[in-house]
């Protein structure tokens, strides 16, 4: 059941994944669509893993489900590391160290403003 | 097409779950060796499989199928992000730096050795 659950979460993380970047076309210069979706996935991890761990009774199956199968498949590093290849190989190296840096910094804020937004609202509930 | 990417996708989370699982049990110490290990394989596969792909070496299911199904969903940026929060607020700052640079530096280094194979 565990590995079914991080599968059928793969499934749907990768079409959200392959929607939102054609969606958001971009073929050349600056790769806003993965940028995108990897910040959105970091927030969006950072306060379901928190959220999560605050609660009781929540079957397993439901962390691999949404965290390690939908969040962590909607993200992407490998596209990340060919994108910032590209942008290099183009000559466009100042967008390569901007896409790096951007990714890195934000991604890692957007993790810590999840998980801050998770343990703000549950502050919230238990005031009431 | 769509079930190209969904099938490659579920198949890719489920060989960073169980192959995650498996360092980590073997490891030792705070380092995230899990996920920076599928990072950089995963980067090293999809940058072999955009140069087959761009050389139209590859078809374009298996692209859709290899490259955005299943090393899109191998590799994660979220579980990275993360770990990286994790490490910094259990005060494990030098291990999060070394976390950061190394995971960004080798992943981009391997995605250009899979372009020149």
């Amino acid at each position: 059941m565990k590995l079914i659950s991080v599968m059928l979460g793969g499934f749907l993380g990768a079409l959200t994944r392959y929607g939102i970047g054609e969606w958001i076309q971009t073929n050349k210069g600056f790769p806003l669509g993965t940028l995108l979706i990897n910040l959105l996935g970091c927030f969006f991890l950072g306060w379901f893993l928190t959220f999560i761990t605050n609660r009781k009774n929540i079957k397993p199956e439901l962390t691999l489900l949404i965290g390690t199968g939908f969040i962590g498949s909607f993200t992407t590093f490998s596209t990340f590391s060919v994108e910032t290849i590209l942008l290099f190989q183009n000559g466009e190296t100042a967008y390569g160290v901007l896409y790096i840096l951007i990714s890195i910094i934000l991604g890692i804020l957007m993790a810590y403003f999840g998980l801050k937004f998770a343990v703000v609202n549950e502050g919230k509930g238990e005031s009431h | 097409m769509i079930w190209l990417i969904g099938i490659g996708g579920s198949l890719g989370a489920a060989g960073r779950y169980l192959l995650g699982n498996f360092i980590n049990k073997k490891k030792t110490g705070h380092f995230p060796l899990g996920t920076w290990i599928i990072n950089i394989t995963g980067s090293l596969l999809l940058g072999i499989l955009y140069k087959l792909h761009m050389t139209n070496e590859i078809s374009d299911w298996v692209w859709l199928f290899l490259g955005i199904g299943f090393c899109g969903a191998y590799t994660t940026f979220s579980t990275f992000g993360y770990e990286t929060i994790t490490l910094l607020q259990t005060n494990k700052k030098f291990l999060a730096g070394i976390y950061v640079l190394t995971s960004v530096i080798v992943s981009i280094l391997t995605a250009a050795m899979g372009f020149m194979i």
